[in-house]
């Protein structure tokens, strides 16, 4: 299915970790940034990898062939227009999705049940904060 | 009917979206001896450990029949199938004529033939939402229960009632838990983690014989009990196949179509065998995600799509009173280990492939681990050190990091 997606290039991160902040900010219940990420450890749904001058962010690649889904013993995991999304009330912690995401981009969150990357599109900003917040536009939404 | 399932659990609801992705329009039949709407099997022993509700076990949402244009028929026994005239006899003495037909028909608990068995009041085994909740009921703050089986069911059933019960006594045949999934090492640092709660391991040690509330062990040992749990293993549900003339060996033989010997009738689940690409072999590999990628297999090809189920190998998530541990594969090979507090990392690689790892405690991002073994990719093609290290896309190359992440062209 044709849909915009996340895409990074790490030609051009930095390495800042802002994609990381924003993340967590979008995902709180806050509206405040300061009071959503100050002193607080951040649990973010796209994650920086880096090695010496090597950077790039990982989130979830909305799959066409979603192995996360397939794999859930609960089906707290399914696909909404193309939208990979978890009911986290279902989700019981089993972790089998992070068996199957060939990516690594499904992760616990602070209660133990999973949390991933679901576009922002529940969120207040309605967009991906990463892609938004991104200085260097090394993370784009678009289709391809 | 166009398309007739037998069974409602992962390998069914695998088929009937396998199949509306090809085709929104012709009849679907689902037929199902247990009289609920689809529901998680391994859920199970959340339901009991009071982590999930049977409102959020359903597997699917309520409408999720009417949303696929399934009628279903549950509560109702198959009780075999007229190959030649494609159709499907239920118990009741009607039957249900069918263009392709799947088979999920999974399998059932194993019961040992044991002296005395019979004597034993409460006993129960450990695979269906029935089977929960007639054992809860007879739990009770003062029980003292034996479990006969150390493996996935036996210990997720034990971790699921610890908090309700006086006593937990786990006995198995092997010489450590988790036969099936761990080697001795990791076993023996599960075991001790499990042990904290208070649970027993009573191993390379079986049940000769009850009476009553006691059951004697090969080492001469007596336990005494009130509850008894059988989990000593499950047995793949061949028979309706079987008297069709279906092939079978240790479960239902599919080809990598999930078709059966017999053309238009397809089988997915526990109830066949998968061709494990660990170790080149086949047999039942009684897993929620294979059983969901065999009947999503089924379905495509069922409704006139191509697809392949090839890439099938043992693989578990599990987790045992906060201790996290993800296995797949095969474990013969050259060894990396690492070890570190209660985290344990196996990696076995042969053949310049990976073939099996285990992780315990630590399982960040282990589907990257799963991946390489899936697609075979040549471990001379990554940085195997970074591997080593954790899974992390960092150790692929960066034109292949372009494909993962950047959407370059595969």
């Amino acid at each position: 299915m044709r849909m915009k997606r996340i895409y990074v290039d790490e030609k051009w991160c930095l390495g800042c970790h802002l994609c990381e902040y924003n993340c967590a900010f979008s995902n709180s219940a806050e509206t405040d940034m300061v009071k959503a990420l100050k002193d607080v450890p951040i649990n973010p749904r796209i994650r920086i990898e880096e090695a010496g001058n090597i950077h790039f962010a990982v989130s979830c690649r909305h799959c066409e062939e979603p192995l996360c889904m397939k794999g859930c013993i609960m089906g707290a995991l399914s696909v909404e227009d193309g939208v990979i999304m978890i009911d986290q009330e279902k989700c019981v912690g089993c972790c089998t999705c992070i068996l199957m995401c060939p990516y690594g981009a499904i992760m616990p969150s602070d209660t133990g049940v999973m949390q991933k990357c679901e576009l922002c599109i529940n969120n207040a900003g309605g967009k991906p904060a990463c892609v938004e917040g991104c200085p260097n536009r090394a993370i784009v939404f678009e289709e391809r | 009917m166009r398309y007739v399932i037998i069974g409602n659990s992962a390998a069914a609801v695998g088929c009937i979206e396998g199949i509306r992705q090809h085709d929104k329009e012709n009849e679907l039949l689902l037929i199902a001896e247990e009289p609920y709407h689809t529901y998680s099997r391994p859920a199970i022993s959340y339901l009991l450990a009071g982590e999930t509700t049977k409102e959020r076990m359903k597997y699917r949402a309520d409408g999720f029949y009417r949303k696929m244009g399934c009628t279903t028929l549950l509560g109702k026994t198959a009780a075999g199938i007229d190959a030649a005239k494609k159709r499907v006899l239920l118990e009741d003495g009607e039957a249900v004529a069918y263009e392709k037909l799947l088979i999920a028909t999974g399998s059932r608990p194993f019961i040992p033939n044991i002296e005395g068995l019979n004597s034993v009041e409460k006993k129960y085994t450990f695979m269906s939402l029935q089977d929960a909740e007639a054992l809860d009921s007879a739990l009770k703050a003062d029980s003292r229960v034996l479990i006969m089986g150390a493996g996935l069911i036996g210990l997720k059933c034990a971790e699921g009632i610890a908090h309700k019960v006086r006593q937990i006594d786990v006995v198995d045949l092997a010489d450590r838990i988790l036969p099936s999934i761990l080697e001795p090492e990791a076993a023996a640092l599960v075991q001790r983690h499990i042990e904290r709660e208070g649970i027993r391991f009573h191993l390379s040690d079986g049940v000769t014989s009850f009476d009553r509330n006691t059951a004697v062990l090969s080492s001469e040992k007596k336990l005494s009990f009130d509850v008894l749990v059988i989990a000593v293993g499950v047995r793949p549900n061949v028979e309706i196949a079987e008297k069709a003339g279906i092939e079978v060996k240790k479960g239902i033989v599919t080809d990598a179509s999930c078709q059966t010997s017999r053309q238009d009738i397809y089988a997915a689940g526990d109830c066949t065998e998968s061709h494990d690409i660990t170790t080149d072999t086949d047999r039942p590999l009684a897993l929620l995600p294979n059983a969901y990628m065999q009947g999503e297999c089924a379905g495509v090809n069922m409704a006139g799509g191509s697809k392949s189920y090839d890439k099938a190998m043992p693989m578990n998530a599990i987790g045992f009173f906060g201790l996290h541990m993800i296995t797949a594969g095969s474990y013969a090979g050259e060894r990396f280990v690492h070890r570190e507090g209660e985290s344990y990392k196996l990696l076995v690689r042969r053949d310049g492939v990976l073939k099996g790892f285990v992780l315990i405690g630590d399982v960040a991002r282990a589907g990257i681990y799963t991946a390489l073994i899936r697609e075979r990719t040549p471990l001379e093609s990554i940085d195997y050190e970074l591997i080593k290290q954790k899974p992390q896309l960092m150790a692929f190359s960066r034109t292949e990091r372009m494909k993962k992440l950047g959407g370059a062209e595969k």
